[in-house]
Order: C-alpha cells, then sequence, then structure tokens
C-alpha cells in the first residue's frame, strides 16, 4: 500500500507532457512527469516547501494526535481524482482543496475565498458540483472527483467549453477559470442544451472578479453549440 | 479571517443509533449534515468542538416520501438541489422548491442540506466574527447600539438579541405548517414549526429546540397545502449567496374568487419565521386586488421596531404581502 505524503514531483499525478528522468540524492534515477508549466512546478515547489516548514503544525500534521476512539475515521483514505486512485494520509480537518493542491500537486484548483463565496476551488463530485474549499476530504471518500486537470481528454485535446472559452477570450486574469470550466462542463454533462438564463444559473456559483461574465456565459452557449 | 480548522475527532457513522452512541459519549459534540454552516464557523475558529460527527452517511435520513395524507416526508439529508428539483415537491409544494432554489448558490445547494439549512446558526455579523455577546455567553449585544451595523438585524420580539433567522426553507416550511421530527436520547418527538424556531426570549444561545444529542431525522408536510396557491420571493443584495434581507412565503386556498384559508410567514425580521396573523385574518374571506393589496400594506408590518439601519425592511416587508396577495389575482 502506498502512502502519499506532501507534494512529491516523482509522482506521476495528472496527464501532463511527456515523462521526463532526473536524479534523486541517492543516486537512484527515476522519472517524473513534468505538470504544464515548468513556472508553476517551480513557483509551487518554493510555495510548498515554505508550507511544510512553516505550517506543518497544521498542513501536514505528522504528529498528529493518535485516534482516542477507535470510532472515528481512520486518517488513510482512498481518493479517486481525474479517474485515478489514490491512498493518502489526511487528516480529519483538511479540506478537499488542501488535498488536491497540496498534497497531490493538482493546483489547477484554485482558493479564493475558502469560505464558499466565489467558486474558484469548484470541482465535480460524481458529476455535481462542489466547493471543494468547503469540503473534508474525508466526506468525499467513496466519490468520484473530476477537478479541471480531468476536463481534457488525456490526449490533450481540449474539451469544447474549453476550446470555445479560449475562442471567446473568457478568462481575463484566468483565476477563476478553472471553476467557471468545471461549472460549465458540469451543467453541460446535465443539460446539454441550457437557455441563456439556465446557463446564467448553472454559472452563477462563480465569482468573476475581472467581470468577465458574458464571457464565459458565451463561452458555455458556443460549447453547447458544439457538443 | 478563515483559517486552517482546529483538529478534531471526526465519526462518520453509518446509523442513527451509532451517531446516538457516539453523541452521548461525547463531552463537546458537533454534527455535520453538508457542513455550509459548519465549516465557516471551524475556519473562523469561534467554535471549536473537539468531536465532530458527520451524518451524510446515514442512510435512513436520506429522500423524499409520499404520505398517506396527501404529503411528504423529507429525509434531513435531502440536498437542496433535491428539493428544488423534486417534480412532486413542484407539484404540492412550490413554495418550498422555489425556496430551496434560492439559497446560496449551485454549489452550496448541491452540498446543503434541509435539515442544516433549518438548523443553521443566525448569520449576525458580530456573533460570527466572535464577538462576546449575549447570544455568545456574554452581557451585551453589539449589534443593537447606535452606530452598530444593524442593516440585517430583527424588526420583531427582540430581547435582548436582535439577530434574525437567516434560512430561506424555514418559512416555507412554517407556512406549510410542517412538523420536524427529532430523536432525542431515547425518545423521538414530532415538534411544530411553531416549537421548533425559537426565539431569544426562550433561549438566546440556540436557534432551534434541538438539544444536545439530538438529530433531526426529517420533516414532515402535511397534506393541507397540498397543490394550494403557493408564493415565495426573497430579497438579498445579491442573487446569489446573500442571505434573505427579508423573504416571503405564502399557501393560500381559494374559493371561487375568494381567499378561503391562507397562511403567510416572513423571514429575515425577527429571530424565529414570523406568521403574518393578521394580513391571514384581513385575507380570509376576501378577493384579491387592489384594495385588499392596500389594506395588508397597512397591517403586514405593524408593530415593527426598527433599529437605526433596518427601517427599509418596513416597506419590503409590506410590499412582499402586497405581492403575495398579487400572485392570487394573477392565478
Ligand atoms: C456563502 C454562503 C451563503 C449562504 N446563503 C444562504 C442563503 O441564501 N439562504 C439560506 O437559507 N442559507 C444560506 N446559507 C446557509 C447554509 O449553509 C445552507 O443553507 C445549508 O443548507 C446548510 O446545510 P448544511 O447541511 O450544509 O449545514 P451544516 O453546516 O452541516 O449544519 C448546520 C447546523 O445544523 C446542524 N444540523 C444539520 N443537520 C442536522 C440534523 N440532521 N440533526 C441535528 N442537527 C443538524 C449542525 O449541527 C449545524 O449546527 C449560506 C451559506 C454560505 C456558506
Ligand atoms: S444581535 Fe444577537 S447575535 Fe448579534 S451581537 Fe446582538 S446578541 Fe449577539
Ligand atoms: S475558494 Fe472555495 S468558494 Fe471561494
Ligand atoms: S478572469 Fe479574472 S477573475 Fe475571472
Amino acid at each position: 500500500m502506498e502512502n502519499y505524503g506532501p507534494y512529491d514531483p516523482t509522482l506521476d499525478y495528472a496527464p501532463g507532457p511527456a515523462t521526463k528522468e532526473i536524479a534523486v540524492e541517492s543516486g537512484k534515477v527515476q522519472s517524473w512527469k513534468p505538470l504544464h508549466m515548468s513556472r508553476r512546478n517551480f513557483l509551487r515547489s518554493v510555495v510548498c516547501s515554505g508550507t511544510v516548514i512553516a505550517g506543518s503544525g497544521y498542513l501536514f500534521t505528522t504528529l498528529a494526535p493518535s485516534r482516542a476512539d477507535a470510532r472515528s475515521v481512520e486518517r488513510l483514505v482512498s481518493l479517486n481524482v481525474n479517474g485515478r486512485t489514490r491512498r493518502l494520509d489526511v487528516p480529519p480537518n483538511e479540506t478537499l482543496a488542501t488535498t488536491l493542491r497540496y498534497r497531490l500537486g493538482l493546483t489547477g484548483t484554485k482558493i479564493g475565498c475558502n469560505q464558499a463565496e466565489c467558486g474558484a476551488c469548484t470541482v465535480m463530485a460524481n458529476g455535481a458540483t462542489i466547493y471543494s474549499c468547503s469540503t473534508l476530504t474525508h466526506r468525499v471518500r467513496d466519490k468520484e472527483i473530476v477537478t479541471v486537470e480531468g476536463i481534457a481528454s488525456d490526449d490533450g485535446t481540449l474539451h469544447p467549453v474549453q476550446q470555445a472559452f479560449m475562442d471567446e477570450i473568457a478568462p481575463q486574469c484566468g483565476f477563476c477559470t478553472p471553476g467557471q470550466v468545471v461549472a460549465a462542463v458540469a451543467l453541460l454533462n446535465m443539460n446539454p442544451n441550457p437557455t441563456i438564463e439556465e446557463a446564467r444559473m448553472g454559472l452563477s456559483g462563480n465569482v468573476c472578479r475581472c467581470g468577465a461574465y458574458d464571457h464565459y456565459l458565451r463561452g458555455t452557449m458556443k460549447a453547447a453549440e458544439r457538443l | 479571517m478563515t483559517d486552517v480548522m482546529h483538529n478534531f475527532e471526526l465519526y462518520q457513522p453509518g446509523t442513527v443509533a451509532d451517531a446516538q452512541a457516539i453523541l452521548k459519549d461525547s463531552d463537546d459534540p458537533w454534527i455535520i449534515a453538508g457542513g455550509k454552516d459548519s465549516l465557516g464557523w471551524f475556519k473562523d475558529r469561534v467554535k471549536q468542538p473537539s468531536e465532530v460527527v458527520d451524518i451524510a452517511g446515514i442512510e435512513e435520513l436520506q429522500g423524499i416520501r409520499e404520505e398517506d395524507d396527501g404529503g411528504l416526508w423529507i429525509g434531513a439529508l435531502t440536498t437542496l438541489t433535491e428539493i428544488g428539483a423534486s417534480d412532486v415537491i413542484k407539484n404540492r409544494f412550490p413554495a418550498l422548491s422555489t425556496a430551496a432554489d434560492h439559497v446560496a448558490s449551485p454549489q452550496i445547494r448541491n452540498a446543503g442540506t434541509i435539515g442544516g439549512n433549518v438548523s443553521q446558526d443566525t448569520r449576525c455579523g458580530y456573533y460570527r466574527d466572535g464577538f462576546p455577546c449575549y447570544r455568545a455567553g456574554g452581557n451585551t449585544c453589539y449589534a443593537n447600539t447606535p452606530t452598530a451595523m444593524n442593516r440585517e438585524h430583527a424588526l420583531f420580539e427582540a430581547s435582548r438579541c436582535v439577530a434574525v433567522t437567516p434560512s430561506d426553507t424555514a418559512p416555507a416550511l412554517a407556512a406549510l405548517e410542517a412538523t420536524f421530527v427529532i430523536q432525542g436520547d431515547g425518545d423521538r418527538r414530532d415538534v411544530s414549526a411553531d416549537d421548533f424556531f425559537i426565539g431569544p426570549d426562550i433561549d438566546i444561545t440556540r436557534m432551534t429546540s434541538l438539544e444536545r444529542g439530538d438529530i433531526l431525522l426529517g420533516i414532515r408536510i402535511p397534506g393541507k397545502w397540498a397543490g394550494s396557491n403557493q408564493y415565495f420571493e426573497k430579497v438579498s443584495d445579491r442573487n446569489v449567496w446573500d442571505f434573505a434581507l427579508v423573504n416571503i412565503a405564502m399557501a393560500a386556498s381559494m374559493d371561487g374568487g375568494t381567499v378561503s384559508d391562507v397562511s403567510m410567514v416572513c423571514g429575515g425580521v425577527q429571530c424565529t419565521p414570523r406568521h403574518l396573523s393578521e394580513v391571514e385574518d384581513l385575507m380570509r374571506g376576501e378577493s384579491p386586488g387592489s384594495n385588499l393589496e392596500t389594506l395588508v400594506k397597512r397591517v403586514a408590518a405593524s408593530g415593527a421596531q426598527p433599529l437605526n439601519f433596518n427601517h427599509f425592511k418596513v416597506p419590503m416587508m409590506r410590499n412582499l404581502a402586497a405581492r403575495a396577495v398579487r400572485s392570487l389575482a394573477a392565478g
């Protein structure tokens, strides 16, 4: 049984560019797949190591109190994300957004408000959109999670929603985009032919601080035409 | 300010009996269903229960069932999305499905449960931010001072605390005369909406009659108002996420052109959903129209005691009551 701790670049978490080989300290060569943007990977490793040192008290607690009561949940969970099942060590108070971003390296899921009020962290659980910042990871143990990384097909072909968002130049700063993509895909899965009002309702749980709402709405309608 | 949540022991019982056993053994238990109210408390570090009981896996609390009297049983864990989409609720109790559709945002409705929606705590900003006010066990109210931010607070029945009920489904359920079925330690009791929601005069530290260890099993809506003329409207700053400044729910039965019976309830104006009994008395036997609307407006908010910044709720209540009456004329 594998037990995943904090984000480990030697593990393949997401579909992406070709596998690279890196030499690790022990002299062994391991392969890893870089995620789509190397600058982001670099930033993440910096941010992550900072977090691990400064925040280990609560983020990746290795010194967590052992279970006082055997009826409470075990920390080890199997989590099905983007079609792959992972064994993870997750404390009971961890949110799904934290698990996705800092344990699995799936940083497409953003944390905006961290209090269920913006939609940047939107993912699907069994097809329904939820705010991963306000969901305990233990709650979704038995659900199929899809993040923005799992929307394009394995060969890299974009989902019609992603393509239409590009064609409509929907993102401005792009911070809300992953959440908008997930919300639009979930909407079209449920209702492939929405009216513009239905599409507006479907995307209504996602704030865009740049105010590009109409662009996302047009993108969603265009994607519906192409589906 | 949100923070990472405190450490707690998490339980995920599969049956009501297991949940009860855990609740009974615990010194400091907290139930979560959808977690949409609870996790906010935890992240703000205002409430830090040491034992959290996640009841979402309990099969017995799921689902909507038709009852013999034409009413419905709604399990406490039914999500607001399920309630909004349910055909049988839309047909019999459209006021409830419309109310559920107006809660928060689609993502919150996908996770938030009806049980959590009616049991949620008030949204008074001072209290939620951890001020040691009356409701938090202290000895002052920060919202009821001349300069306080109290535009969202109460018009009626304040008793030291001026906080209001935040729920959108509560007024609809109160108007439909729902009963709340509660499993206590050993006993099971049916509580009417009027007794389920409690004001600060009864207990200033909680909003419902649920006591520690109690589990809300579900809500029973009697057949009485099934298929009647119903209305729900919510006014909030934004259409998504924001809580109601005022909301209104009405169920009315018509006999020819006149109102034979009516039940009208307002949320957001008092600590509990407020029955507009003067409006109801006025409407019985009358036919909807501009005359009745004018009369209804006159009594809808009578007795209101506005605070410094919530006077606007008085005309809002009057207009919502008149609009509910107007919906009868249109239909
Ligand atoms: C950004 C935001 C906006 C919101 N907007 C609205 C709105 O516009 N209108 C509205 O009505 N609400 C709103 N809500 C409030 C609320 O969180 C949701 O409506 C939701 O329905 C609560 O349900 P839950 O299952 O997630 O609650 P939880 O957080 O799981 O539970 C809430 C409370 O109820 C108790 N509880 C839950 N189920 C049971 C049970 N079966 N037995 C005993 N106790 C129980 C819990 O102990 C807890 O104290 C909003 C919340 C957020 C975060
Ligand atoms: S209104 Fe109630 S909850 Fe708000 S500060 Fe006053 S006592 Fe506390
Ligand atoms: S980060 Fe989850 S809703 Fe804003
Ligand atoms: S594109 Fe900037 S927040 Fe939406």
